[in-house]
């Protein structure tokens, strides 16, 4: 009986893995780069689940979305998502963290925290004038699911999230080892100085580094927003902080290690969550699941202080 | 050219909060008539206990305000909103019989944020405001417990329209009054009814690790256990996480007859959503925390067949009651909730409270210990759906418990739950 949930179980892991995933990315590309933690990713993530949900209510209002291809409309909502996150993160970093490049680390960190609230309050507060209510349902474009010869059913939507995940992945792995900005960003990541010298724009590289960041965030916001249906301003603490934890879980400033991290945490997370209570006779149940995910994540560390994928020799991103 | 303007400032913010202190001095004069503009006086505020006698007329007897505290704001807006209304509602139909009286009522809401940090802190607030008679509130349990600590230091009577936690009027506190129904009424009777009405022989609980959600589902499990129904597992979830996959695999891989579910609709809205999904058949069944009409907005067609019991009833099963809602409706503006007319009575139990301690202190300003102990003596009072007689602890003895179900549009009441 126990096993027979286990497809479906790693099926729901792995979809909430890779959401978890591509958000760690924003997190450890960020910090291979400036080498500080962008607490506000988190909130840039929920803004983009509330962007792709107003497009998609907004569209629906004015009854275009009845006869669209869902496909169509589900990029057409990632597009613009993608496009205002990605122009709010270049925006934080022009206002919140720019000024403060030289400052010690912990300031621009404080900073990102005042960011996040700043961004929870303003999305509160603009959806409760705009819609008297800031939780919102998001209409699903899928709805039919796929069943797995019997032993899981995976609903489109989840099967889109992990698809989706995998190609942003991918395009990013690309973006970084075969363009000339994915070079420069790397350059920028191993030396700074070093690479300003070499005529490498560091300034652009960094507004570069958070739009693509930011606009990966986005979209995982609307596929999150698709995948769960309902939203609300503060969703991204508890993501941001799990996708953070993904982040140093796999290394910190490494790409593969945020993309690895992020599926295992959404694995450990759902397989705790489906069998401890059962597993221990009821003394610690799903409830603890958040408990177990983290103490893994300490023992780990103790072991390999630099995460699973960092290197001792600073080779970021 | 900084300084002088910080100086400014603060120079400007003293004189304002003189000014400030000042109008709160004229306020605790208890009507000394002639002796106007006391405005400068820097004593602070102190409740008349009734004790100057003779120079007080009727006529300006002071202000009276009567508080709510609610979460105005936040995911449980709703239910907080509809108490509130439904207090105001209460208090402005009564307005005039105080004015009568020489005394000008006035409401009080607050916000609670269904946080208990910010319940607290607000109720030290209302204590050191000696207008301040009565507290309606607190939807949440895990607010009211900690918030009443302060209200028995302030001696301010609160008057529960909501809470359920058996623990609240437990701990001996003689402020804390409910007109509704305790969990250890709630949990049991909603067992019963799923087995002997439902017929069920399976459970799986599901709970929100909060004071109310937690203490009901374990009220449930040990009346099911009682009654011979097998609990297939007893599990918690964390409020305002938006995947509840790994806990429903286990449901579906022992698929029970029943979830019942303690916690609120925007958890459990999701809950039965993804139970659904998954291909869950069976009943969903919750307390009070999943009477709401964004329940139907968050679990969309899922909701169907959503078996709930509530401490609240149905004030629109009488002619009477649809008469009240009518009117609440067009008075107020709001969409009638549940809770509307528990708000309502809760604040005229409050209100006739007041009265009394008015009466019993010869037509003047009461002090907060008399209307506590007239409140605290409430006996056979018929509001407009409940009738209230506090036992010692406050707790109602009139109180039922109802069942509900949820068609695709709205919920619909089943009845008493026997």
């Amino acid at each position: 009986m126990l096993l027979n949930i286990l497809p479906q179980v790693l099926v729901d892991g792995l979809t909430l893995g890779f959401m978890y995933a591509v958000v760690a990315l924003g997190y450890t590309m960020v910090y291979g780069i400036l080498e500080f933690i962008n607490f506000a990713h988190g909130e840039i993530f929920m803004v983009g689940a509330f962007v792709g949900t107003e497009v998609l209510l907004i569209t629906d209002a004015l009854g275009a979305l009845e006869g669209m291809n869902p496909f169509v409309a589900l990029f057409m909502t990632l597009i613009i998502a993608m496009v205002l996150t990605g122009a709010l993160g270049v925006l934080i970093e022009r206002v919140a963290y720019r000024p403060l490049r030289g400052a010690p680390r912990l300031v621009p960190l404080i900073s990102a925290i005042g960011v996040s609230f700043l961004l929870q309050d303003v999305v509160r507060f603009t959806e409760a004038l705009a819609r008297n209510e800031f939780y919102l349902n998001t209409p699903t474009l899928f709805t039919s699911s796929i069943s797995l010869g019997g032993i899981a059913t995976i609903p489109a939507k989840g099967l889109i999230v992990i698809v989706l995940a995998i190609v942003m992945m991918l395009a990013l792995t690309l973006f970084v080892n075969k363009t000339k900005w994915g070079i420069a960003m790397r350059a920028v990541a191993q030396d700074r100085s070093t690479a300003s010298l070499m005529t490498i724009n560091v300034d652009k590289v960094i507004m570069l580094t958070f739009l693509i960041g930011s606009s990966l965030g986005g979209a995982t916001g609307v596929l999150f927003a698709q995948n769960y249906g309902t939203i609300d301003p503060y969703i991204g603490f508890i993501l941001g902080l799990k996708a953070f934890t993904a982040a140093v879980l796999g290394g910190i400033g490494n790409l593969r290690g945020a993309m690895v991290g992020g599926v295992l945490l959404g694995l450990l997370e759902s397989l705790s969550g489906a069998y401890m209570g059962p597993l221990t006779g009821g003394a610690f149940g799903a409830e603890y699941k958040d408990v177990f995910a983290f103490s893994i994540l300490i023992l780990v560390l103790l072991f390999k202080p630099e995460g699973l994928f960092g290197e001792a020799v600073k080779e970021k991103v | 050219m900084k300084k002088r303007s910080h100086i400014s400032i603060l120079s400007a913010v003293l004189v304002a909060s003189v000014a400030l202190t000042g109008c709160a001095g004229g306020n605790s004069s208890s009507g000394s008539g002639g002796n106007s503009a006391s405005g400068g006086s820097q004593q602070p505020a102190q409740t008349q206990s009734g004790s100057n006698s003779g120079s007080a007329s009727p006529a300006d007897g002071g202000v009276i305000k009567i508080a709510t505290q609610t979460p105005l704001s936040g995911n449980q807006s709703s239910l907080g909103d509809a108490i509130k209304t439904g207090a105001e509602y209460a208090l402005n139909q009564r307005k005039e019989e105080f004015k009568k009286l020489g005394f000008d009522l006035q409401l009080f809401p607050q916000d609670d944020q269904a946080d208990p940090k910010i319940g607290v802190s607000n109720a030290e607030m209302l204590i050191s405001n000696p207008d301040v008679y009565g507290v309606v509130g607190h939807l949440n349990s895990g607010v009211a417990i900690p918030s009443s600590v302060k209200y028995e230091e302030g001696k301010l009577v609160m008057v529960s329209p909501a809470n359920t936690a058996v623990k609240l009027t437990e701990e001996g506190k003689k402020t804390v009054h409910r007109i509704c129904a305790r969990d250890d009424a709630q949990g049991p009777k909603a067992a019963m009814y799923a087995k002997n009405t439902l017929g069920v022989k399976t459970a799986f609980i599901i709970h929100d690790k909060t004071a109310y959600g937690q203490g009901l589902g374990d009220q449930v499990k040990m009346q099911f256990e009682k009654d011979g129904v097998q609990i297939l597992g007893y599990e918690g979830i964390t409020q305002g996480e938006k995947d509840y996959s790994a806990v429903l695999n286990q449901v579906t891989a022992k698929n029970p007859d029943i979830i019942f579910f303690g916690g609120l609709y925007p958890e459990g809205g999701i809950l039965i959503k993804q139970a659904r999904e998954k291909g869950y058949k069976g009943y969903f069944m919750g307390g009070d925390g999943l009477d709401s009409s964004d329940m139907i907005k968050i679990a969309g067609d899922a909701v169907e067949g959503v078996v709930f019991t509530s401490v609240a009833g149905d004030v629109t099963q009488t002619e009477e009651g649809k008469k009240w809602a009518e009117e609440y409706k067009k008075t107020t503006n709001k969409p009638l909730e549940t809770y509307s007319v528990y708000g309502y009575d809760s604040m005229n139990v409050i209100l006739n409270g007041v009265l009394e301690a008015i009466k019993a202190n010869g037509g003047k300003k009461p002090t907060r210990e008399q209307v506590l102990d007239a409140v605290h003596k409430t006996k056979d009072f018929q509001g407009q759906f409940t009738k209230v007689s506090f036992d010692d602890k406050g707790d109602n003895i009139n109180a039922d418990v109802f069942i509900y179900k949820y068609d695709k549009s709205k919920s619909n009441f089943v009845g008493k739950a026997q």
